[in-house]
């Protein structure tokens, strides 16, 4: 899988849906991830990618679309 | 090190539900159950003042706690939501208690006061003697000022509640206390004079969903008690869905949390006296059993509390 399959993998499990969201959707105001998700996904991010996400990066609009999300892991590799 | 001598509360009478809420807001009832837990808050009257929400906790509090006022040495009040600038209601609740003359110092730290001021009981019970700890909010003018923004107006409720910390004896000794703090966040949950509350909420839980679990198992680690051996958990009340969160995180089951969010709502810094409260009239404190305090607010403030029944 390239990593935004596996981050799309990574939203479905969170959010309990079949969501296809493109990847410069907000994941926010599409209803996809709520509040209590988003916690949630940058746990499973950090355990699919092996990397540690500080307290300091912990802003949302850091995991609001696919692309920011690949954007922010590419950054941390 | 010190000891807890008796917990106290007071609620205002008047109940907000969620029906009342949907019919003003033009949302619905299950939307606000559904991502808050809430069913009713209470609401103070117009005139009622957050030192007098505080000042009825703390003799609710006194009067379980049996202790002569006269030793009272310090007094500590928390509120986020006072009503000036300054003084804050510190002095004047100790005045109305009859503890004019003894110290008493403002903590303005929202949601998080509570844990703040337990925390610093611990260690200046030893000093002071007997401390008495109020934290009362009236977070009702805050969130129904124009523009209400319904995400934060549905969650708030008013109440006080106190807690009598004594250097000698009490239900349960504490054992360890853990405070942090970081200013990099204080953008993200704040109120300023004359504005509504303001909190990006996402942020916020996505800081509160490691920090509390986190320092949980640092105060647990200090006492040297491990997570499966606590009795209960006596959270700030903030949000039953984040409450469940942090139990899943520390590995606790769900049960073990004290949770009476769905009946008074996010009462800022008073939630967790006002749990502790009701807790420890239905069940309280054992001998050998490990109870833990926690808060997060506002600041980005949190921290944890350890003690142990007597």
């Amino acid at each position: 899988m390239n990593p935004q399959d596996k981050i799309l993998a990574i939203i479905r499990k969170v959010a309990h849906k079949e969501v296809s969201p493109a990847p410069d959707e907000s994941l926010f105001d599409s209803g996809i991830l709520d509040s209590f998700a988003l916690p949630d996904m940058v746990g499973e991010l950090e355990k699919e990618f092996r990397i540690q996400v500080p307290d300091s990066d912990l802003n949302p609009r850091k995991f609001e679309s696919i692309e920011r999300i690949e954007q922010y892991i590419a950054g941390r590799a | 090190m010190a000891f807890l001598r008796a917990f106290g509360a007071y609620l205002p009478p008047r109940t907000l539900t969620n029906r009342e809420i949907a019919e003003r807001l033009s949302c619905e009832e299950e939307w606000i159950r559904s991502v808050s837990g809430i069913s009713t808050r209470r609401i103070a009257e117009p005139a009622e003042t957050v030192a007098d929400l505080a000042a009825r906790a703390a003799e609710d509090c006194l009067a379980h706690a049996g202790v002569d006022r006269s030793r009272i040495g310090l007094v500590l009040v928390s509120s986020g939501s006072s009503e000036r600038r300054f003084p804050g209601p510190a002095s004047s609740v100790a005045a109305r208690l009859g503890l004019a003359g003894v110290p008493a110092i403002d903590l303005p730290i929202a949601s998080a006061g509570a844990v703040f001021g337990l925390a610093l009981a611990h260690h200046l019970a030893p000093a002071y003697g007997e401390v008495l700890l109020v934290a009362a909010e009236k977070m009702s003018d805050q969130v129904w000022r124009d523009p209400v923004d319904r995400n934060t107006a549905i969650l708030f409720g008013d109440g006080a509640g106190a807690c009598a910390v004594s250097a000698h004896e009490g239900l349960a000794e504490t054992k360890a206390a853990v405070l942090h703090s970081d200013g990099n966040f204080a953008q993200d949950l704040r109120l300023e004079f004359g504005q509504p509350l303001y909190m990006n909420g996402r942020a916020v839980i996505m800081q509160v969903s490691r920090k509390l679990p986190r320092v949980i198992e640092e105060v647990l680690e200090a006492g040297g008690v491990a997570a499966p051996q606590v009795d209960t958990f006596l959270l700030h009340q903030a949000n039953q869905n984040l409450i469940v969160k942090v139990a899943q995180a520390v590995n606790a089951p769900p049960e073990k949390f004290f949770t009476n969010i769905e009946r008074y709502g996010n009462t800022s810094s008073a939630s967790m006296l006002i749990a502790a409260a009701e807790w420890s009239q239905q069940a309280g404190f054992r001998p050998g059993q490990p109870v833990v305090f926690a808060g997060f607010g506002a600041g980005l403030h949190w921290g944890a509390v350890l003690a142990v029944g007597s």
